[in-house]
């Protein structure tokens, strides 16, 4: 049966994600937890960086809604401004990888040949190191920096999006509409950004999803080992990191950060996923 | 197949070439590195820097200077405990890792593997949720979270095991476990998908044309593509192992090559560093080699080497 | 040996979209020994009929709504898993159409022809492995000798089909189910694996039930035709009488709309002419008698020594070989072969979407510049190629209109947007579709209206050649009677001239009037349409005549 209406595959899609629940519940707790992290050192009564010896390792209660820590600092807005690090750190460094890693693979995949062959070389090259080692080793020789942080972790996650964004423009580059393309005698240029790119766009968002929270991880991993931020700011990798240290005296100090963590990697997987099969190219043909 | 291996073991040598050229760079070009003039250095410290890396002779001469030491497994003193060489630290600290890391790969196997081929053969059954939903929480729940937790639970509240150190087997259990849970995760995941599509392909309904019972199909027709993209990830994966150990052994204490490294790097141990960053990459470069080894005995059409 | 007989079978598929019927109510036997041949087109549903038989269909959409099978006094549709599994391989077996996908690529073909007789336990696995190897030389694969170990990769595609054959006869069923074995297959290797089918079949008394969508193949190997139409059957007889007396229009229109080598008309007859379908768009292109006005003598399209090599992981492959060519205008030059012959490429190349290596090729006279130049707009706007894949030729995220609109703003035709969108409209309706398609995406169509879509782009620059390359093969019969009917009308309004590339001798004798045969990258003959078919020179054109089914190579039944 053809619609009356033209249904483009955007919406389509849009309509097949919002069908899916399990997509729809992280959706709204991504938008919760980012809410959250943004107005929430706002909202508390105390600054994230306030201490309060007095009131040291207090439960949770009414004036600390998460209760303090050792220098009695109020573990609500450390969490939720910890949030703001984390949360800021995954989606610039995701954006920084996509950039590079997109326009490298398109160009890559698009020249073929050797230039291909040569640029996946690098690539290659450059994957022969765990990310991790790359990273505290930038961080040993140029000392410690936020910046540097998340320009780090990005410029190390571009490799994956550059090897699937080639993967798929060699796919594509296959397909007749883009010889159709040539045969009329558009121009390269024409070619990879009104034909080529928007039939990416549905991989890269997914890949993008997912790379937010292995960038998290990422930078966990990296405060956890005391090489990501100083204190007193705070990201959930460090917040977690004192709390596994205290976690005898305070197992909220543990609990708080740690849930908002997984919850939000949590979230982002599930979105990937229900993204994933909302875009499966397979159900738009015949 | 001996081609293969012929051709990798060639295209090998270039990148471990540049990395060690890059690292030679690096310490002779950042700000801030042990060769920065600024630098106040211990004068032992100095002297026997001078002597290895021949800091005196031209530039040239010093980086084939460095490259024959490298082919003689001569890394350096430490810089920061110069009475060490950072080959024999390595040498000392490496068997505690392989350990660890073994023993997580072999939970991570004999976990993931059949969790993700009960979970592709019970589709969208509670045999398949569940696996799956546990698979995804250990993928978001990072070994710094599991890790502190299981001791929370199996040491402190249940006094089974111990919580540090490394000196019996079973200070090997909650450290492989954490380690080894993440990893089974994702292995599951990959099972499953990787035997899902291959469940779809035509030569299965080819084989059920022929009469062939559901046990057949899955060990004889689908298990050798389902798994392919498993042996794809173990190279990703013992690159995890690696880096996963250095925070398992932060956590757990262990003396592992993992906790040197981090604690190298909080020193500024630059000769330590980056002697461990070396040794990273051949055994990355070697473990990889492997992996298309396996790869080209599992798929016929990848043993024609290009 | 026994009858199968379905009874009232009906099959429904549930999909996100809604219930679509794909078998509605048919009744069917296959007889002893008797080879039954199942026609229909795409949607027909005898695919969905023929494996539904064995219980192989996909459970969570497929639902078998009501029926029965009856085999050997069972109801095969009631049985549980063991006995199906039981009865599949050994008392029917089943090949299928892509015999590159439906073999293992990680076993050996020796082993998995084999296994059959292993997994019912027939005889002891050695044995098995000495039965595999003699059958597979009886079906010609003779290289089994020397390399046993060989995988499905290493062997042709009419190798692997004679490998299925033999794995589903190994074990001496008495009923054979084929789903489109040769349709992937080369015209000259069809015939090979039909006449082995035939013989072993024949041989062993197996019955065969074989489902394709050409009536005139099918017409050679059975003594029974049933033809089905949108989930029914319309029509069943024995073979000599349905062809020479059929009754239901719709077959009918099928025998009728097949371009056979004997046709002189110059349209096709469509299913529309028989029946009234409300499928598509009503295309009625007027008849083309008049002598084209454009067409002359002088060469159009020039190209002289071409040579176009690929390099692969075993050495270089020259696909072109020194071709040399001349296609008047306003004339249609038919260009024949089978798979691997470099039709394709040379299509391309003279284009130049391919680079080649040495040649010449001249456009109005002019030379065409070395390739590797995308933006020569001036040449690129006279020449321009309808493919082969309808579903692949047309961006999924731009609309008709935006598809439609870029060539013209590329090329700078047509004045303002307004003026740009008529011309569009026009254009549209000159492809039989209209106006209301233009905000549409290309899934939204069949494939038939996409691939007038594809003309219609090809139009957009006003060009005087097109490449036709294989641009109706992936049709139904009733599709491409249309689309062939389509193009020929335009060739004759807007005096187009083509180069039209195709695997099926009837399409391309319909359509040229000039043709080529081309075999190996070499032209190897060349001539008249009429003269090619009825004095052909060489032996490879002549064997490729040989090869076409006998009621596909003459309108009147010859039994």
């Amino acid at each position: 049966m053809k619609p009356e209406k033209s249904s483009s595959l955007g919406k389509d899609a849009w309509l097949r994600l919002r069908a899916n629940r399990m997509a729809m519940v992280s959706l709204f707790i991504l938008v919760a937890v980012g809410l959250l992290s943004l107005l929430g050192p706002m909202l508390s009564s105390h600054a994230y960086d306030e201490q309060n010896l007095d009131r040291i390792f207090e439960n949770p209660n009414s004036t600390y809604l998460f209760g303090t820590d050792n220098l009695g600092r109020d573990l609500f807005a450390r969490t939720t401004y910890g949030g703001r690090i984390s949360l800021s750190v995954g989606l610039l460094a995701t954006f920084v990888s996509l950039i590079i890693g997109v326009t490298y693979g398109m160009i890559s995949g698009y020249a073929g040949g050797r230039v291909d062959a040569w640029m996946m070389r690098m690539v290659d090259v450059l994957y022969a190191l765990p990310f991790i080692i790359f990273v505290i080793l930038l961080m040993v020789m140029f000392g410690r920096n936020f910046l540097l942080l998340f320009l780090a972790i990005g410029a190390v996650e571009w490799l994956t999006m550059a090897r699937i964004t080639r993967a798929q423009t060699l796919n594509l580059k296959k397909a007749e509409f883009v010889e159709a393309a040539r045969a009329l005698g558009f121009s390269h240029t024409r070619i990879l950004f009104r034909h080529l790119l928007p039939n990416l766009i549905g991989p890269i968002i997914i890949y993008a999803t997912l790379t937010v929270p292995a960038v998290m991880l990422l930078e966990a991993v990296l405060s956890f080992l005391g090489l990501g931020v100083q204190a007193p700011m705070s990201s959930w990798g460090s917040l977690i990191k004192e709390g596994a240290e205290k976690m005898d005296a305070a197992p909220w100090l543990l609990l708080f950060p740690g849930s908002f963590f997984c919850l939000t990697l949590f979230s982002l997987n599930f979105l990937g996923d229900g993204l994933r099969d909302a875009l499966d190219p397979k159900s738009s043909k015949d | 197949m001996s081609r293969l291996i012929f051709l990798r073991l060639l295209q090998a040598i270039p990148t471990l070439w540049v990395i060690a050229t890059l690292t030679f760079f690096m310490t002779r070009f950042a700000p801030g590195g042990p060769f920065d003039s600024e630098k106040v250095i211990p004068e032992e410290i100095k002297i026997k820097l001078e002597a290895h890396f021949g800091l005196d002779r031209p530039l040239f001469e010093q980086y084939i200077l460095y490259i024959q030491n490298l082919l003689r497994g001569d890394l350096g003193p430490s810089f920061k405990y110069p009475e060490w060489e950072v080959s024999e630290l390595i040498a000392t600290a490496f068997p505690v890792s392989l350990t660890l890391g073994v023993l997580s790969f072999i939970i991570a196997l004999l976990i993931g593997i059949p969790g993700g081929m009960i979970a592709a053969l019970r589709r969208n059954t509670w045999m398949d949720y569940l696996p799956m939903g546990l698979s995804m929480a250990g993928i978001c729940l990072p070994t710094f979270v599991l890790g502190p937790l299981l001791i929370f639970v199996f040491s402190t509240q249940l006094a089974l095991f111990p919580p540090l150190g490394w000196y019996g087997a079973s200070d090997w259990v909650l450290p492989s476990l954490t380690l080894g849970l993440f990893y089974a995760a994702y292995i599951a995941r990959l099972t499953r998908a990787g035997m899902l599509e291959t469940l779809q392909q035509d030569y299965i309904r080819t084989a059920r044309a022929k009469g062939a019972s559901s046990w057949r199909i899955l060990t004889k027709h689908a298990a050798r593509g389902g798994l392919l993209p498993v042996v794809t990830f173990l190279g990703p994966a013992f690159a995890g192992l690696i880096s996963g150990s250095f925070v398992i052994e932060s956590i757990f204490f262990i003396p592992g090559l993992g906790k040197f490294f981090v604690t190298a790097a909080f020193n500024r141990d630059y000769t330590m560093v980056l002697g461990t960053v070396l040794f990273y990459a051949t055994l990355i470069i070697c473990l990889n080699l492997v992996v298309d080894l396996i790869q080209a005995l599992l798929d016929p059409k990848a043993r024609q080497a290009k | 040996m026994s009858k199968l007989h379905i009874k009232d079978l009906e099959v429904n598929f549930h999909t996100r979209e809604g219930i679509v019927r794909a078998v509605d109510g048919i009744n069917l036997s296959i007889n002893p020994g008797e080879i039954v041949g199942l026609v229909g087109e795409s949607g027909s549903g005898k695919s969905v009929t023929c494996n539904s038989i064995l219980q192989l269909l996909p459970a969570p959409p497929a639902r078998i709504e009501s029926g029965t099978i009856e085999w050997s006094g069972k109801d095969l549709l009631l049985q549980g898993g063991s006995e199906m599994q039981g009865i599949r391989g050994k008392e029917i077996s089943m090949i299928f159409q892509d015999p590159m996908s439906c073999l293992n690529p990680y076993i050996p073909i020796l082993d998995q022809v084999a296994e059959p007789l292993i997994i019912h336990r027939l005889c002891h696995p050695l044995k098995a492995m000495e039965d595999a190897r003699e059958m597979l030389e009886k079906v010609g694969v003779l290289r089994i000798a020397e390399c046993p170990r060989a995988y499905p990769h290493e062997f042709s595609g009419g190798m692997r089909q004679r490998a299925m054959i033999a794995m589903a006869l190994i074990t001496k069923p008495s009923l054979l189910l084929a789903d489109e074995p040769t349709t992937a297959l080369d015209v000259t290797v069809q015939a090979k694996v039909l006449s082995i089918l035939k013989d072993l079949c024949g041989s062993l008394g197996t019955s065969v039930l074989f489902v394709s969508h050409d009536l005139g193949l099918v017409a050679e190997l059975a003594d029974r035709v049933v033809v089905m139409y949108r989930g029914k059957v319309v029509e069943q007889n024995d073979t000599r009488t349905l062809f020479t007396h059929p009754a239901h229009p719709y077959v009918k229109a099928l025998i009728a709309c097949r371009p056979t080598l004997d046709i002189s008309q110059d349209r096709l007859p469509t299913v529309e002419d028989f029946i009234d379908s409300k499928e598509e768009a009503p295309l009625n292109p007027t008849t083309i008698s008049a002598p084209n006005p454009l067409s002359g003598q002088e060469a159009l399209l020039e190209a002289r020594d071409l040579i176009v090599e690929f390099k692969t992981d075993e050495g270089t492959v020259r696909a072109v070989d020194q071709v040399s060519l001349s296609i008047r205008r306003g004339t249609t030059h038919g260009l024949v072969g089978e798979s691997g012959s470099g039709k394709t490429t040379l299509g391309r190349s003279l284009l130049n979407l391919i680079e080649r290596n040495s040649g010449e090729i001249w456009l109005h006279g002019k030379r065409l510049p070395a390739s590797g130049q995308n933006n020569d707009l001036g040449f690129r706007k006279s020449m321009q190629i309808i493919f082969q894949d309808p579903y692949a030729s047309l961006n999924p995220r731009l609309t008709i209109e935006e598809t439609l609109l870029e060539p013209m703003a590329v090329h700078r035709l047509g004045g303002s947007k307004t003026e740009r969108v008529d011309r569009v409209v026009a254009l549209l309706k000159e492809v039989g579709l209209g106006a209301e398609h233009l905000a549409r995406y290309p899934h939204e169509f069949s494939g038939g209206q996409r691939q007038r879509i594809c003309v219609a782009r090809a139009l957009t620059t006003e060009p005087d050649f097109i490449v036709c390359d294989e641009c109706v093969s992936a049709m139904d019969v009733s599709v491409q009677a249309q689309v062939l009917n389509l193009l020929k009308s335009l060739q004759a309004n807007r005096g187009l001239t083509y180069l039209f590339i195709s695997h099926d001798l009837g399409v391309v004798k319909f359509m040229s009037d000039e043709i080529s045969v081309m075999q190996a990258g070499r032209i190897v003959e060349n001539g008249s349409a009429n003269h090619i078919y009825n004095e052909p020179q060489t032996a490879y054109t002549r064997q490729l005549i040989d090869s076409i089914p006998a009621a596909n190579r003459t309108s009147g039944f010859k039994g």
